[in-house]
């Protein structure tokens, strides 16, 4: 028992971990409304005045400056400090502000590709020893990938495996270090390697393995921490140092990886039960309070990794994903929105619109209506806000679940996720037809396939061999998904970060796709149109369509329910293989911005699609085809299945402009709110939601510098938009903006 | 049936909340500002029933229940399709939907009917095209009479009403106009009129009008003048006034 916990409620939480169990014994809901917010302090003033100076500096370079001492790691560096004076939360990931890592454990070429691209003034020796001792995640993927892997992952089918690069979507609970200080968790996972008996076997080797290797990490986050002269070896005093254990434990977890996206998880009301005990208390004031937030937030939003601009190309504009997730309810009917979660969200007013951290609010019927207005108006205010269904969520993961990246659920420190990109359904549909080969380079991919020789396609006949082509698809994703997450828990273990876990952990392997309304809008009208075929040199490169057909996004069951059954077979046929440490299969329909790329790669589609032509973003309807008004596209969308189905998310956004939601602001921020309620309602799983015209995202096309803090939500997560190349910004444009006249 | 021109499934301005709005097809106005003449003839559109209507608007039934939203029939001028309106109005109340109808108060049904339909109508948005008869005659190319008429079924009907009004620089924005349009406004049911509000004239039907090879009435008439509208604001002294 530590004195520090005396002035909490007790309960489970003091015996073993447990920080769910803390929250609930000593949270304060809060059902008021944002009046009681404040402008952010003179140091936050003076300090992000200056980061806003590197950052414009940052813009001009590229890359700011990179870190060559040495390679990526908890302890790698010490102190740096951006303007120490007026930092109250302090922790950089090396010894200067936006100096990136150098971290060659996910793959060396990635390093060396950012390298010669941002022509960096590296040593030349910094990976010969690497190269010559270690050996990398994605050295041992492609040491065991087949050709048949090689030969679908050039082709498209699947992309943005994570073979070559950090897989992240690991959330360690980092509220652990606030709670328990680094010892406690030593001690815990010294008594679970004790525990674990004979036999050993490969697997309990590893695990055995892991678990030693956690605790080191955990040794080198205290070390991390006593170069700024902090000890996080007990728990948190105050509310000040409650914030800098969780940024330290969050900035141990960048530190040492360079994963695809890193979520912050559910920090805010964990904190506010610090700050409101020091305000109770009389020690800081509104104003200290919301500089703590505003500084953490300041802090993560200057976090980097060095990536090469072919990856920022597909990802655009250097996204970490740092996802808080926000709000939601606790099963005991209360409300999980404290004054905190209020704090992070007033960040994007004080510290102006930006696209990180991912502020990701927990959407529930039953949320304190004052919360839902405000939500609605810094969203209408700054675009830069997501929204997922707690409603439907809550049931399946509880209600100390966390999001990894844009919308994968997770139970915080309890469950971590296999991350595994998106194969491309509209390609499968066109290898459905050409007999399993790639309709753009007449490569045969898939085995086994007929290819259809009517002229006119038949729905029946094309959805058997769709079928066919999907079950193949399935089995090649979870093998090549098998031999990376294998090498990657071999060369790139996230020992830091899977410290704060327990040690026993769920995993899933989260699959996805791209295409999907692609793939629906072209069975529809092959079903209710007429489709011919047209081919070269024996294969089908282009569709004459006769007639119309009705598109998804119209709120019309008969096409809408094509995407279940899609997905519902599809994800039944990736269980039929087993996953790498038995890990449960789910399935997203997401892209990112990587609708751009995947249209790229895909030949014309039967559903009038031109070759090259980006897809859709997510689960949204093709622009333009969604013509019967917002409310028709989003029932489309929320019938497409989280349940059973896709239980690793579907993402929506939402664009539409200021005036299509009412006239005055205050009935613009009741309607956003009564669509969020309607759309989640209806069980709809995730919303981006953009308030913007299309003529300001036009100008800031033409004159980028007018606009530099202009953020807009795109699949799962928000951008600056003039971080988006030329051709994104275009798609962006080009999609739907609901509107009424 | 009712011929429906189009549908829009998320309006936000034509009552109150979020609203699902049916567009009627067939008007017999020419107001010279209309936006809208893909809507005027008779004929053309979709047949709905009454029930298909309901039974689409009660899927966006859950955006509906906390601000009031609901179902808002609009045109085109509805009010030619009164008797089959009546049934669709009917049905959205028994069906818990709030009703709003968008209209010019122009009919040729019989009274009755009117004053049936008003009693399912919770929300009336009507549209004051002039409150002159030479205006009137000269915006619409048809009499008042009609709508005067409507005005009086309105009177001892029991909704609510938002009154509009639009103001076409050179032709209805005159200061004197400004004045008997107060004048007008009085003479409505007060404690029922919820608001009355100035749309400024746009051009944007112009499009329309060359995509149809019809010639543009208000060719050459530059769009209303936002700060010139505040000030014509000022000459009407009305709690309603937005």
């Amino acid at each position: 028992m530590f004195k520090k916990w005396n002035e909490f409620e007790k309960g489970i939480w003091a015996e073993e971990i447990n920080v769910r169990d803390f929250i609930q014994k000593n949270y304060s809901p809060y059902t008021g409304d944002e009046s009681f917010l404040v402008e952010k302090s003179e140091r936050t003033t003076t300090l992000f005045s200056k980061v806003e100076e590197l950052l414009k500096e940052e813009q001009k370079r590229g890359i700011y400056d990179i870190y060559t001492n040495a390679l990526a790691g908890i302890d790698c560096a010490g102190a740096g400090y951006v303007d120490k004076d007026n930092e109250t939360i302090v922790g950089l990931q090396s010894d200067g502000p936006l100096k990136r890592l150098i971290n060659p454990y996910g793959g060396v070429r990635m390093v060396e590709g950012a390298i010669e691209a941002y022509k960096l003034d590296v040593p030349k020796d910094i990976l010969t020893d690497f190269k010559k001792y270690r050996k990398s995640h994605n050295e041992g993927v492609f040491d065991v990938y087949n050709d048949q892997i090689k030969k679908a992952r050039s082709a498209g089918l699947m992309t943005g495996l994570p073979d070559a690069y950090g897989r992240g979507r690991i959330i360690g609970d980092y509220r652990r270090i606030a709670l328990y200080g680094i010892d406690y968790l030593i001690e815990e996972k010294k008594e679970y390697l004790k525990n674990m008996a004979f036999p050993f076997t490969e697997e309990s080797l590893r695990n055995r393995e892991e678990i030693s290797d956690q605790i080191k990490a955990l040794k080198k986050m205290k070390t991390m921490a006593s170069a700024y002269g902090i000890d996080i070896s007990v728990p948190a005093a105050d509310a000040q140092e409650a914030v800098q254990f969780v940024y330290f434990g969050y900035l141990a977890g960048v530190k040492e990886n360079n994963g695809a996206a890193m979520s912050l998880g559910r920090t805010s009301s964990f904190l506010d039960i610090y700050i409101e005990k020091d305000i109770e208390k009389g020690l800081i004031n509104e104003i200290q309070a919301q500089e703590l937030i505003d500084q953490f937030v300041i802090k993560l939003r200057i976090i980097r990794h060095l990536r090469t601009p072919e990856y920022d190309e597909l990802f655009a504009g250097d996204p970490n994903w740092i996802t808080e997730v926000l709000g939601g309810m606790g099963q005991d009917g209360r409300t999980l929105v404290t004054k905190t979660t209020y704090r992070f969200l007033h960040t994007l007013t004080n510290l102006s619109a930006a696209p990180e951290p991912n502020m990701t609010v927990l959407w529930s019927e039953s949320l304190p209506e004052s919360f839902k207005k405000y939500c609605s108006r810094m969203s209408i205010e700054t675009s830069s806000i997501q929204y997922e269904n707690d409603d439907i969520m809550r049931p399946m993961h509880g209600d100390d679940y966390a999001i990894a990246c844009c919308i994968s659920a997770m139970r915080v420190g309890k469950e971590m996720q296999f991350f595994g990109a998106r194969c491309n359904l509209a390609k499968a549909l066109l290898m459905a037809i050409n007999g399993g080969i790639d309709e753009l380079t007449g490569e045969k991919i898939i085995d086994g396939i007929d290819k259809i020789d009517s002229e006119i396609l038949d729905f029946n006949q094309l959805m058997d061999n769709y079928k066919k082509v999907l079950s193949k698809v399935a089995e090649l994703y979870v093998n090549t998904m098998n031999s990376i997450h294998f090498m990657h828990d071999r060369y790139a273990y996230e020992a830091g970060q899977m410290a704060l876990h327990d040690g026993t952990v769920g995993r899933y392997m989260a699959f996805g796709v791209a295409g999907l309304s692609i793939v629906m809008d072209s069975f529809s009208a092959v079903k209710h149109a007429q489709v011919k075929v047209v081919k070269e040199n024996g294969l089908t490169k282009d569709f004459e369509i006769r007639g119309d057909y009705p598109a998804y996004g119209n709120d019309i069951d008969d096409v809408d329910y094509l995407g279940n059954e899609i997905l519902s077979f599809f994800t039944n046929e990736l269980r039929k293989h087993k996953a790498y440490r038995n890990a449960k299969h789910t399935l997203s329909v997401l892209t990112i911005t990587s609708n751009v790329v995947y249209g790229k790669k895909t030949g014309t589609t039967p559903d009038g699609r031109e070759a090259g032509a980006p897809f859709a973003p997510g689960a949204n309807p093709m622009h333009g085809r969604d013509s019967a008004g917002a409310l028709a596209s989003l029932n489309s969308v929320a019938k497409l299945q989280y349940e059973n189905i896709c239980e690793d998310g579907i993402s929506n956004t939402f664009t539409v402009i200021p005036e299509a939601i009412g006239k005055l602001d205050r009935h613009r921020i009741d309607n956003l709110a009564a669509i969020m309620d309607g759309y989640f309602g209806q069980k709809g799983h995730h919303l981006n939601v953009n308030v913007l015209r299309k003529e300001l995202l036009l100008d800031a096309y033409d004159n980028p510098d007018k606009y530099p803090n202009l953020t807009i939500r795109v699949s799962g997560y928000a951008v600056k938009f003039n971080k988006l190349t030329k051709e994104q910004q275009m798609d962006v444009i080009n999609r739907t903006f609901h509107q009424t006249m | 049936m009712i011929k429906i021109h189009s549908i829009e499934t998320m309006g936000a301005l034509d009552g109150p909340g979020i609203r699902i709005i049916f567009f009627l097809q067939g008007c017999p106005l020419r107001c010279l500002y209309c936006h809208n003449p893909d809507t005027w003839k008779p004929s053309g559109g979709s047949n709905y029933s009454a029930e298909e209507i309901i039974q689409k608007a009660l899927r966006y039934k859950p955006y509906f229940h906390k601000n009031n939203g609901g179902i808002t029939f609009s045109g085109g001028e509805p009010l030619i399709q009164a008797e089959e309106l009546l049934q669709a109005m009917k049905l959205a109340k028994e069906n818990g939907l709030h009703t709003a109808l968008d209209t010019s108060g122009y009919y040729t049904c019989k009274d009755s009917v009117i004053s049936e339909l008003l009693k399912y109508t919770d929300l009336v948005i009507l549209d004051i095209k002039h409150e002159e008869r030479n205006m009137y005659k000269k915006i619409t190319g048809l009499e008042i009479d009609r709508h005067k008429n409507f005005k009086k079924l309105l009177e001892i009907a029991q909704s609510k009403i938002w009154l509009k009004h639009v103001v076409v620089p050179g032709l209805t924005d005159d200061v004197s106009h400004m004045k008997s349009l107060e004048e007008e406004v009085r003479t409505f049911p007060l404690d029922r009129v919820e608001k009355f509000e100035l749309l400024p004239y746009h051009s944007m039907g112009q499009m329309k009008y060359d995509e149809l090879e019809m010639e543009y009435p208000l060719t050459g008439v530059e769009e209303m003048n936002m700060e010139q509208l505040k000030e014509l604001k000022k000459h009407i002294k009305l709690d309603c006034l937005i």
